[in-house]
């Protein structure tokens, strides 16, 4: 029954934009766990020897950067697809 | 008095983005997110600040559009606004087409233009009186403007310039630091009420991501495309992957600065813009202390995005630039591993000269 009302309403805006849609949410999904475990490693290694949290939090921030620099790539894969942009 | 002040500039965040959608027309015409949205990341050939019940207020720039075989026209772009053709022009989707489908040139002053025109000038204009000052300053302790640029300078110098590069930092300074406060400087511009959407152009971005890229293929020596043509510590038949891979290295990593950029403060607008546009699409007063609250706290976190995409964006330039002229020091031979005295002879074992020597004089 669910499936049937996604169905519907795929019908009507179209199977690229929810591709779309589902696109953006897994992208998020990855670039949330990625930066949660360099956070993660970070804290952690903040914990073991605090007199070096500057060099680890600017290493942290750097590569979450980049992480997200990533993410970005597929968010604009997703706005291409779902404004029909070409 | 300063939570007064604190609150009143709270309640301009609400004002300054919602004013513009309340007339597109007719009543009763649905409000267009999409649309909405897309019209404030977009350039355009007209400066929207916004509108009211009595009008839009719009600045019209100027259009000059090249056709080759006829020439350039020169005009207003009030004249081409809200779908009027003037002469063999007219504007479809933002876009400047002939009516005759030929081809045209558009060298105008769009939004953008004229934002990178005013805020390259404020750029100018600081750092020349900090400059100014600089000299007529010498060997005093800074003073204004200079106080507060100068930790960041500083900062880029030491932690970015040095770090990165290496001995021959001085050289790329000028353009890591103009990198830095330019890309700053817009991405904080582009967040005030009625600003262009500059840094989040993908044409400036690329402009940019160009220049490091043209910086760095420039400044390249033979260690660089050594590395690239024949990577060291591989077995030769595995050259016949390494090296495209090595190659589409070099285009990727400027390409990867251009989206980054791009994609954060562009992104960052268009959820500011949404949540303003839920207050539209509810059509109640009341979504507003939900969406004013929500818009404010990623406000707040675009502020930290802007001054870290600019930071990003000039320490990974730093870094390709380093790449490129750092000079041979790894040996296949390792018996010197542990050899500390000798660190700072190697050429650009700069991360342990830097601890090395008390920088007194630096300060």
């Amino acid at each position: 029954m669910l499936l049937s009302l996604l169905l519907q309403v795929v019908n009507s805006v179209g199977l690229a934009v929810m591709g779309a849609g589902i696109g953006a949410g897994l992208a998020i999904l990855g670039a949330g766990l990625g930066i949660g475990r360099i956070g993660g490693s970070a804290m952690e290694a903040i914990g073991r020897q605090p007199e070096a949290s500057g060099k680890i939090q600017t290493a942290m921030l750097i590569v979450a950067a980049l992480l997200e620099g990533a993410t970005l790539f597929a968010i604009v894969v997703c706005l291409l697809i779902a404004l029909n942009l070409k | 008095m300063k939570r007064l002040l604190t609150l009143f500039l709270c309640l301009c965040t609400f004002a300054g983005f919602a004013a513009e959608p309340t007339e597109t027309g007719e009543k009763g015409k649905a409000f267009n997110p999409g649309e909405v949205i897309l019209h404030h990341v977009a350039d355009s050939h007209e400066w929207h600040w916004f509108s009211t019940d009595n009008g839009n207020f719009v600045t019209y720039l100027p259009v000059f559009a090249y056709e080759p075989g006829r020439g350039l026209s020169t005009f207003s772009s009030e004249k081409i606004a809200e779908g009027k053709t003037y002469g063999n022009f007219k504007l479809e989707d933002e876009k400047l087409v002939t009516l005759d489908g030929g081809k045209v040139y558009d060298f105008s002053i769009t939004k953008n233009v004229a934002a990178l025109a005013m805020s390259s000038l404020l750029l100018v204009f600081i750092f020349a009186s900090v400059a100014k000052s600089y000299n007529r300053r010498v060997g005093q302790a800074p003073s204004g403007l200079q106080s507060l640029l100068e930790p960041f300078v500083i900062f880029i110098r030491d932690e970015v310039g040095k770090k990165s590069i290496g001995p021959k930092y001085e050289r790329y300074m000028p353009y890591l630091l103009t990198v830095f406060f330019f890309i700053w400087f817009n991405n904080l511009l582009g967040l005030t009420p009625g600003a262009a959407n500059l840094s989040g152009n993908i044409a400036v971005t690329m402009a940019l991501a160009l220049i490091t890229l043209l910086i760095t293929l420039f400044s390249a020596n033979k260690n660089y495309w050594g590395h690239i043509f024949a990577p060291p510590g591989v077995p030769w038949p595995l050259y016949i992957i390494m090296v495209p891979v090595e190659l589409v290295g070099v285009l990727v990593k400027p390409f990867s600065l251009m989206i980054r950029l791009f994609a954060n403060i562009t992104a960052g607008h268009i959820i500011i813009l949404s949540f303003i546009s839920l207050i539209f699409i509810f059509r109640s007063t009341a979504t507003g202390f939900i969406a004013v609250p929500f818009g404010l706290f990623i406000s707040m976190l675009e502020l930290l995005v802007a001054v870290l995409q600019a930071y990003i964006f000039t320490l990974l330039t730093a870094m390709y630039i380093g790449s490129a002229v750092e000079e041979h020091h790894h040996d296949e031979d390792h018996s010197h591993d542990n050899d500390f005295g000798t660190a700072e002879q190697r050429a650009g074992g700069s991360n342990l000269a830097h601890l090395a020597q008390p920088d007194v004089a630096a300060h």
